[in-house]
């Protein structure tokens, strides 16, 4: 399976990233390696096996519906790159 | 000329009753609190933090797909729907994607009325709040709230089977009802706590095929989505009309223009990208847990409205304003079974009259009001013995207010008894003609509506006390003598 120039671009774009002519080949190139890896488990015959999205075996793991204050938010705020009092700020977002 | 039928279907976001957020431990109490007061690791998105379901807004979410009739899908999957925007820190929201915990329900707009079809439920969390500026002051950025980032919600995704800008509002009407009796959420609108976005096309009357669906977003009111929606029917048969067509669209409902407009589509906004949430197990639907949630599931407002009429003889209206409120249809039932065979209406009328009067000027729930139910059936129950008039009972009832004592012992408190002692009401009647001789003549005549003055004049002999049915009797006996 071979990726095109505009699959990455596209990509790129989905994940905000700002690619050169010389990343987009070379991107390309490796993602189409890792299709066709994938494309080998394919060969496989799982017919008779279920679907899952889970490979831990796990479910429902949930938690009680009481409150646990953070109690260092203002170590949150500071993580951020900036803040403006109680609030993180981000560059401007119009609409 | 074509006639156009609008095809409408409902997407409408609740949150959820709990007390804490779906992933994590922070609180859902942080509307109109102080900016990012209830964050924490894992709703901010740090790094290396991990979402943990919240069992009970598990319990909500089925508990509103059982009430409308849905399907419990026995094993969903958390989804990441990716998209960048900074009201959402992780840059995806936690969503259920091809496999919701619900599907195929229904729900009945009122008695007797249409159907609208339930596509599916899913539980997603929701997104922080953004702000351009504050107040006056305009920031050289945009301010980041995640109070609300996180917190549960269901989205219910309705059937394009809504024909009117009417059925539109009376669906939200019945849903609100239904989620609110259930508990799985308070549905209150100003808090943003039930959000709808609206899909209408527009195709000639008898067409099989839909037209293009435009969605309409912003409608924070039933008023709204019915404006909007009627709106939006009209904007678009005049595009089919003048030859143009529908584009597929995400329009922004403008009430204060009464209009919708198109927001500038962003090229891949809707390549979300969705794929299973590696973070969380599948969400299997416990089987105990579906059996004790239906067996605790309340009769509903429908079948509850039904009942009341049919059992008890209470009108349709009746029913309908006392089974509004889950807990003021309770606090009635439990009055009608302390009252007198027969005395229901009674009970009903004073409900919807001096009692809900009460409780809207001094914004209480019914489950606080000053008054026990049975204490209510009680003075019902006067009022159909005749021992009390009517303008005796909104006496007593205001007392039982202040008070909170049982209405018996407040009528020989208050001397408030009728008498119905035919003793003492024939020595008022007596009274009565003899100073009013020319009414008791007219009577005797045949003008029966000379019979008013006459019961008036015994009225305030009594102190208001005379039993008048009573009285009536008496009089004409008397002038006939
Ligand atoms: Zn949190």
């Amino acid at each position: 399976m071979s990726v095109t120039e505009a699959d990455v671009r596209r990509i790129a774009k989905l994940a905000r990233l700002r690619l050169s002519d010389d990343e987009v080949s070379r991107y390309g190139g490796q993602l189409s390696k890792i299709l066709e890896a994938m494309a080998e488990l394919g060969a496989l015959d799982t017919s008779g096996v279920p679907a899952t999205s889970s490979v831990t075996g796990a479910v429902n793991e949930p938690r009680a519906d009481e409150p646990r204050p953070f109690p260092d938010r203002e170590r949150l705020l500071d993580n951020a790159p900036e803040r403006e009092g109680p609030y993180f700020k981000v560059r401007k977002v119009l609409e | 000329m074509t006639k156009y039928e609008m095809v409408v279907g409902l997407e409408v976001h609740c949150q959820l009753a709990t007390r804490t957020k779906l992933f994590c431990g922070c609180g859902t109490d942080g509307y109109g609190e102080t900016p990012n007061s209830r964050i924490c690791p894992v709703c901010t998105a740090q790094p290396g933090s991990l979402p943990v379901l919240n069992a009970k807004a598990v319990e909500l979410a089925f508990r509103a797909a059982l009430a409308l009739e849905c399907r419990l899908n026995p094993v969903s999957v958390f989804a990441r729907k990716n998209y960048f925007y900074p009201d959402l820190p992780k840059a995806y929201q936690i969503s259920q994607y091809d496999k919701p915990f619900s599907e195929h329900g229904r729900l009945r707009l009122s008695e007797g009325g249409k159907t609208v079809g339930i596509t599916r439920i899913h539980l997603e969390e929701d997104a922080g709040k953004l702000l351009h500026d504050l107040g006056a002051l305009k920031i050289d950025g945009s301010l980041v709230d995640l109070n609300r980032a996180g917190v549960p919600l269901i989205e219910i995704v309705s059937e394009p089977d809504i024909r009117t800008g009417d059925e539109a509002h009376a669906y939200l009407a019945a849903l609100k009802e239904v989620l609110q009796y259930v508990g799985a959420s308070r549905c209150d609108m100003e808090k943003g706590e039930m959000r709808c976005d609206a899909n209408v096309s527009v195709r000639p009357e008898g067409a099989q095929r839909f037209g293009t669906r435009a969605e309409i977003k912003n409608l924070n009111s039933f008023k709204n989505v019915k404006d909007a929606i009627d709106h939006e029917f009209h904007r678009q048969v005049a595009v089919v009309e003048s030859g143009g067509r529908v584009v597929q669209e995400t329009r922004l409902w403008d009430a204060a223009k009464g209009e919708t407009r198109s927001m500038r589509s962003k090229e891949d906004a809707h390549d979300y990208r969705y794929f299973p949430d590696p973070d969380l197990p599948p969400l299997v639907a416990d089987e105990s847990l579906v059996a004790r949630l239906k067996a605790e599931m309340p009769e509903l407002p429908a079948a509850r409205r039904a009942r009341l009429t049919a059992q008890l003889g209470l009108t349709a209206y009746d029913a309908e304003v006392l089974t509004g409120d889950r807990a003021l249809a309770d606090f009635f039932e439990t009055a009608a079974a302390a009252a007198p065979k027969g005395a229901a209406k009674t009970v009903a009328n004073l409900l919807s009259t001096e009692m809900l009067a009460r409780l809207n000027a001094e914004s209480l729930p019914p489950s606080q009001a000053p008054i026990a139910p049975e204490h209510l059936g009680r003075l019902a129950g006067l009022v159909v013995a005749g021992t009390l008039s009517s303008k005796g009972a909104k006496d007593v009832f205001a007392r039982m207010w202040q008070t909170r004592k049982d209405p018996v012992e407040l009528v020989s408190e208050l001397g408030l008894a009728q008498v119905s002692d035919d003793g003492a009401l024939r020595e008022w009647v007596r009274q009565a003609v003899a100073s009013n001789p020319k009414a008791a003549a007219d009577l005797k005549g045949g003008k029966d509506a000379a019979i008013g003055s006459l019961v008036g004049a015994v009225m305030k002999l009594s102190g208001g006390k005379a039993n008048p049915a009573a009285v009536r009797g008496l009089i004409k006996e008397a002038v006939q003598s």
